[in-house]
């Protein structure tokens, strides 16, 4: 398998400096973007789950609480994790075609115009 | 053990009385029919498997749309279309839980995990973790956790499918039982040996769309039957039951500080297992970008989301119509109440569809299951380890083929032989393997920068030890009612689910082994991986000529 691109065991990596490529302005650039999208939202969607978790487990009258008909509070905050769930979903679709794919895109195709060589696959991919 | 971890994937075992609804015929007759047509579509699919790009990952082919279909197909086993089903319409607020649980866990697979492991692997985790650490002790360490997680899977769902035949096919003896297992594990090993990844995609896709449009139908009907409305549902089925407490939560759960936290310990387990489990993971490597990786967990999020709304409908509808005493009392017990509820609204016609599309989910799991085992080992302990990487392509996959049987047999065998046993306790393992042994070093790895192999080894080994090692010495196993191990008690670890401790312990051990270890990675590795991880360099190639 040591001609695939992809993976360690046949360090054709080696044709690139992926250092280099590290310390660019515009990987760090796409960096940021993604950390700073990804990371307090995986933090907010946690905390929302585990507060909903917590108050399943131990506010079972505050949740029983009626709201309209036989729909009480937990029901309609259950619901709401289904609600915030494609919410965030939705959130990072867009974000990710706005702010991420257009940096990565450049910056794969400049990567792969330096150094040809170093992606082509001659062994896998389609046949 | 009321507060079992996993009715979401809870299969009937008791096999109390001959009783059986509808008409066997019937459901064998539907359930053959699809076997008929899906092998017809795996033999046409796998007319140009050649590649172990080809075996394992479908040549890339697929579209996000297709494979996120397949991940619900995947993701959404029988036991868990029955178990939550059962758990809403006998315990209320407290199986909703479960769906909440398994949904948002995909937040974790959508934000932190499915794009960055597309640009990086190549067929399994173990590509992804050894990425830039040495070699053989992470490759081994991952494919021994990938082993585990999978095979305690396929032991639930192939007993599951043993015991489910009680109520669907009024098969009832522990022979007949068995040779329904057998015949499923052939039909599996036969899926898998000809179509590879390209063809069992193929199953999980139409045994998705069955699975979702018969659950689709049964919604629409159960809510008509109650003007469209579910406050009018709702109190049908505290009318039924005659418990007001099934709209909220505690029946279940609330019994006891412990059960709270045993809840607790699962709702943490259930979140981060999900982006952890090896079989979910190597569907991303199916389609040829992250992009399209992207697209695929969207699709996941919306199907699977669809889904366990529908089973919120249901599960109240069962209680409604037919009544937690009614169900409990049934074969199969609590996990009757799907097929139940089908009978009561379509009558055998319904029923025979519902039942097979139970079935045929179980086949189709068990067989994204096995791919995903054989080629952990093939590409992982065979390719890497053993032969260090000196093996052509079509030996590897020589070697995936007949790891297949190999394991095809082997979850047979323990299928026959966990019949009867506590299925709950074989997938809460695997759930609480998977968070406890793979998470730590899957976040790790793609995020922190000095993270190193010790520290990957520390918290692949410590999060498979710990999590085994708790379930062994909990409840499940020994000294309770309803324990695998009746006459013994050994059961010092108070909860059913050890995701509390056993996650937590793998983060840390993780963090641990790396500050202590003397050794630094390679940091141009770091600096590829990184690279690599964003902008899909190189990954995206492969797939263009």
């Amino acid at each position: 398998m040591g001609s695939h691109p992809v993976g360690p065991v046949d360090g054709s990596g080696a044709a690139v400096d992926f250092t280099k490529v590290q310390q660019t302005e515009q990987f760090k650039e796409l960096r940021k973007r993604h950390r700073s999208f990804v990371f307090p939202m995986a933090v907010f969607f946690l905390l929302w789950y585990f507060a909903y978790v917590l108050l399943a487990d131990y506010a079972h009258e505050f949740m029983a609480t009626p709201v309209f008909g036989n729909i009480n509070i937990g029901i309609i905050l259950g619901l709401l994790q289904f609600v915030s769930t494609f919410a965030i979903t939705m959130w990072y679709v867009s974000y990710a075609n706005r702010r991420l794919d257009p940096i990565a895109a450049q910056l794969r195709h400049e990567l792969e115009e330096a150094a040809p060589d170093a992606f082509i696959d001659p062994a896998g991919g389609k046949k | 053990m009321i507060a079992l971890p996993s009715a979401a994937v809870r299969v009937p075992l008791q096999t109390a009385e001959a009783t059986t609804v509808g008409s066997p015929l019937l459901n064998i007759g539907i359930f053959g029919l699809f076997v008929a047509i899906t092998l017809v579509i795996v033999l046409r699919a796998s007319r140009n498997n050649k590649t172990a790009a080809d075996y394992y990952a479908a040549g890339r082919s697929f579209t996000g749309g297709q494979n996120g279909t397949a991940i619900a197909g995947d993701y959404l086993s029988a036991a868990s279309f029955l178990g939550i089903v059962g758990a809403i319409a006998i315990n209320g607020y407290d199986g909703f839980l479960y769906s909440i649980g398994f949904l948002v866990a995909w937040l974790v697979a959508l934000l932190l995990v499915a794009e960055l492991l597309r640009n990086t692997g190549k067929f399994t985790m173990a590509d992804v973790l050894s990425f830039r650490l040495k070699q053989r002790p992470v490759r081994i360490a991952a494919a021994i956790t990938t082993l585990a997680v999978c095979f305690f899977y396929l032991l639930a769902q192939m007993a599951g499918a043993g015991g489910l035949v009680s109520l669907l096919l009024g098969i009832n003896d522990r022979v007949g039982q068995s040779v329904v297992i057998t015949v499923v594990g052939v039909l599996m090993i036969m899926y898998v040996l000809i179509g590879g990844m390209k063809g069992t995609t193929w199953v999980q896709i139409i045994k998705a769309c069955l699975l979702i449009a018969g659950a689709f139908i049964m919604t629409v009907w159960v809510l008509a039957l109650h003007d469209f409305n579910l406050s009018t549902l709702l109190g049908a089925a505290i009318e039924t039951s005659g418990n007001a407490a099934i709209t909220s939560p505690g029946l279940q759960y609330g019994a006891s500080a412990t059960t709270r936290l045993d809840f607790l310990s699962l709702a943490l387990a259930l979140v981060l297992g999900t982006a952890a489990l090896p079989h979910v993971l190597m569907r991303f490597y199916t389609v040829p970008t992250a992009k399209e990786a992207r697209r695929s967990v969207v699709w996941a999020i919306w199907l699977i989301g669809a889904f366990y709304l529908f089973t919120l409908v249901l599960g109240y509808g069962a209680s409604a119509l037919i009544g937690a005493e009614r169900i409990a009392a049934a074969p199969g017990g609590v996990n009757s109440a799907a097929p139940l509820l089908a009978y009561e609204l379509g009558g055998s016609i319904l029923l025979g569809l519902i039942s097979a599309v139970a079935f045929a989910t179980i086949l189709a799991v068990v067989a994204g299951l096995t791919i995903t085992a054989a080629a952990s080992f093939a590409h992982d302990i065979y390719a890497s380890v053993i032969r260090r990487g000196k093996v052509d392509p079509d030996g590897e996959v020589k070697v995936a083929r007949r790891t297949v049987v190999v394991i095809g047999l082997l979850s047979i065998l323990g299928g026959i032989g966990a019949q009867g046993q506590n299925v709950a306790f074989l997938v809460a393992l695997a759930f609480a393997v998977a968070a406890s042994a793979n998470l730590p070093t899957i976040l790790y790895s793609l995020f922190w920068r000095k993270f190193n192999t010790q520290g990957a080894v520390w918290s692949m080994y410590g999060g498979l030890g710990s999590a085994i090692l708790l379930i062994a010495l909990s409840p499940v196993v020994s000294g309770g009612e309803k324990s695998m191990i009746q006459s013994a008690d050994f059961s010092l670890f108070p909860l059913s689910n050890p995701g509390i401790v056993s996650i937590p312990l793998a983060f840390f051990l993780g963090w641990l082994g790396t500050v202590l270890s003397r050794t630094t990675e390679d940091p141009m590795k770091q600096a590829e991986m990184e690279v690599r991880s964003l902008t899909g360099v190189g990954a995206e190639k492969a797939t263009d000529h």
